[in-house]
């Protein structure tokens, strides 16, 4: 499989008060197009910093990440939204649905910024909604709807405008066993069924089994790879 | 309008907070609505106005009384058809609470005044009756006055020559009805004989308060006027010739400059409106900090986010100035009817709705800046991470 995304010599520091603080240190990473990549490591070891640089959520220090051939460390931010909004899917540990809207309508969300119709929005949701077992709950907020349940709209909506790459921070950290063994497979459908590339963190050793490579972080640095 | 949903639903999240808010910028509207017409009343001055009639008082100032002798001469001046005069008699019935507009007018004061709506046989009594008084309808209603009953009066300025009293004993002769609703604010008046108001009244004799004149021809009411005004120039009592809104105006500024005043207290209610509200955004940001980093993650660039923020704020401002702008249009009638006429506010018209309208948008944006900007400059990480 050829490399989707390029890391190369990346390092991140944040400035907190006077000091910089180095958080990952000349990391250099190839991801395949359709890998399912659990990212492991200790707090603060710079696995969750790792995610956000890859989903284009912040910008390395030095370095450089390229996804689909494409540089993503020199996008401006407006550049850099609109490449997210095409490119990439998020799952949060939390979920993050917007609180007053319906299951249906967070999963549309990001075809906001699509040049979709409202019919072809509600259609696609629907899909998506489907495609993860809960178009029972499309009119339901997410406060009448269980952990699992959210983290499912959660991944309709990561899914719903056809990403490249699916980022997951910590997707089952806040879900009870069951729950998150639903969560998990479901990730492994999008990955075997559907290509979708995924990168997972997880502290969960159990998680991370359901992903085809897992990276090791300590202190900011790639220490292990294992098939 | 795709993102409409997104600003509704924000404004949802915290139902009483948005309708509180929503209630005091209505308050604020309505008073903007009703205080604007008060503005308006007063600057549009008596709505009788006719530019066929003209007012000459003095120059100096509106209480300095002119001689008697002036009518004549006013009379004989080109172009002037007729000529009236009268004095403000300021008084009370029964408790200081029960203020009178009254008035000592001169002959033919009624016909040069028909918008009272006098009656030929009013107008008989009241010149057979030497303590005779004419009494508006709507007056007479609320105090159960009757054509025949004594009307005692405290004047709150000319005392009796006879008695050294400033209680004055009228006969009610006639009771009027204004023939149209935009004059129903005459029925509040009281209107007594000049003529005996001059001869018993201890201030001395031979002044009027002010004359009124009606011209010929309008058109020609800017040079009769100035050769009015030439009659008494360089003399103690110099007079100055105005159109009957501009005395009605002077008449309302002796109180002080209601538009100036009317001004302020808009303005304070609208700088409270902003910093509550401002307070409100702020506050209603400072909790969805992480769905805005959420919406960025998405994909919104930070000046959606912006905008959402706008939209958000000059929404909120919008809902509660048009509900308050819309009531403040149905009381303004209600007002007008309430007060028998003596305010007569005009209708909310277009023009109070595009100023208010504008007024909205721009506190909308003025309260919605610095939250917007807050919104649009959070990194996406740090509010991810709680930061």
């Amino acid at each position: 499989m050829s490399a989707l995304i390029e890391i190369r010599d990346v390092n991140k520091a944040y400035v907190r008060g006077r000091q910089s603080v180095e958080v990952l240190h000349n990391v250099t990473l190839d991801i395949a197009q359709g890998d399912f990549l659990a990212l492991m490591g200790p707090s603060g070891s710079g696995k969750t910093t790792l995610l956000n640089l890859i989903g284009g959520l912040d910008s390395p220090t030095g370095g450089s990440i390229a996804v689909g051939g494409k540089r993503i460390d020199t996008l401006g931010g407006t550049a850099l939204a609109k490449w997210r909004s095409e490119n990439v899917g998020f799952i949060f540990q939390f979920y993050n649905l917007l609180p007053m809207l319906t299951a249906q309508k967070n999963v549309e969300v990001p075809l906001l910024l699509t040049k979709l119709s409202a019919a072809e929005r509600r259609r696609n949701a629907s899909i998506a909604l489907t495609l993860v077992n809960l178009a029972d709950r499309a009119s339901h907020k997410p406060n009448e709807l269980s952990g699992g349940q959210q983290q499912r709209v959660a991944i309709a909506r990561a899914i719903v405008s056809d990403p490249t790459v699916l980022v997951c921070d910590e997707p089952t950290g806040d879900l009870d066993r069951q729950s998150a063994e639903e969560v998990l497979r479901l990730l492994q459908v999008l990955n075997r069924e559907h290509g979708k590339t995924i990168v997972m963190v997880t502290h969960d050793p159990k998680a991370a089994e359901h992903a085809t490579h897992t990276l090791h972080l300590e202190k900011g640095t790639l220490v292990e790879a294992a098939a | 309008m795709k993102y409409l949903h997104l600003v509704w639903a924000a404004l949802l999240r915290r139902k009483t907070r948005t309708v509180l808010t929503i209630l005091s910028v209505l308050v604020a509207f309505l008073l903007f609505g009703l205080l604007d017409g008060v503005r308006a009343a007063f600057n549009a001055g008596e709505t009788l106005a006719g530019v066929d009639r003209m007012v000459v008082s003095s120059r100096f100032s509106i209480i300095q009384p002119l001689p008697e002798s002036l009518v004549a001469r006013v009379q004989a001046v080109p172009g002037v058809r007729k000529v009236t005069w009268a004095n403000w008699f300021g008084g009370y019935y029964q408790e200081p609470k029960n203020q009178l507009i009254i008035f000592a007018v001169g002959p033919d004061y009624f016909e040069v005044y028909p918008d009272y709506g006098i009656t030929k046989p009013m107008i008989d009594a009241f010149g057979r009756t030497r303590t005779g008084v004419l009494v508006g309808a709507s007056l007479a209603k609320r105090f159960g006055w009757k054509v025949g009953d004594k009307l005692p009066v405290k004047g709150s300025i000319f005392p009796d020559k006879a008695t050294g009293e400033t209680t004055w004993i009228f006969d009610i002769v006639g009771i009027y009805e204004a023939p149209t609703a935009k004059s129903r604010a005459l029925e509040q008046q009281v209107m007594l004989r000049w003529k005996y108001f001059d001869e018993a009244n201890a201030y001395g004799s031979g002044s009027v308060g002010w004359i009124i004149v009606q011209v010929t021809n309008p058109q020609e009411s800017a040079n009769v006027a100035r050769a009015i005004d030439a009659l008494s120039v360089n003399s103690d009592h110099e007079t100055k010739t105005q159109t009957e809104r501009e005395f009605n105006l002077s008449f309302a500024k002796q109180i002080g400059d209601i538009g100036l005043i009317v001004t302020a207290i808009i303005g304070a209610v609208f700088f409270t409106l902003m910093l509550l509200t401002g307070n409100t955004m702020a506050q209603a940001v400072r909790e969805r900090i992480p769905e805005f980093a959420t919406l960025k993650t998405l994909g919104f660039t930070d000046r959606s986010v912006l905008g959402l923020v706008f939209m958000e704020s000059v929404l909120l401002i919008v809902i509660g100035g048009v509900l308050g702008l819309a009531l403040a249009s149905v009381l303004t009638p209600l007002v007008s009817a309430a007060s028998g006429g003596m305010l007569q506010l005009p209708p909310i018209g277009l023009r109070s709705w595009l100023v208010g309208l504008a007024l909205m948008v721009a506190v909308g944006a003025i309260v919605g800046v610095l939250p917007a900007l807050r919104a649009m400059r959070l990194r996406i990480v740090d509010a991810l991470a709680g930061r």
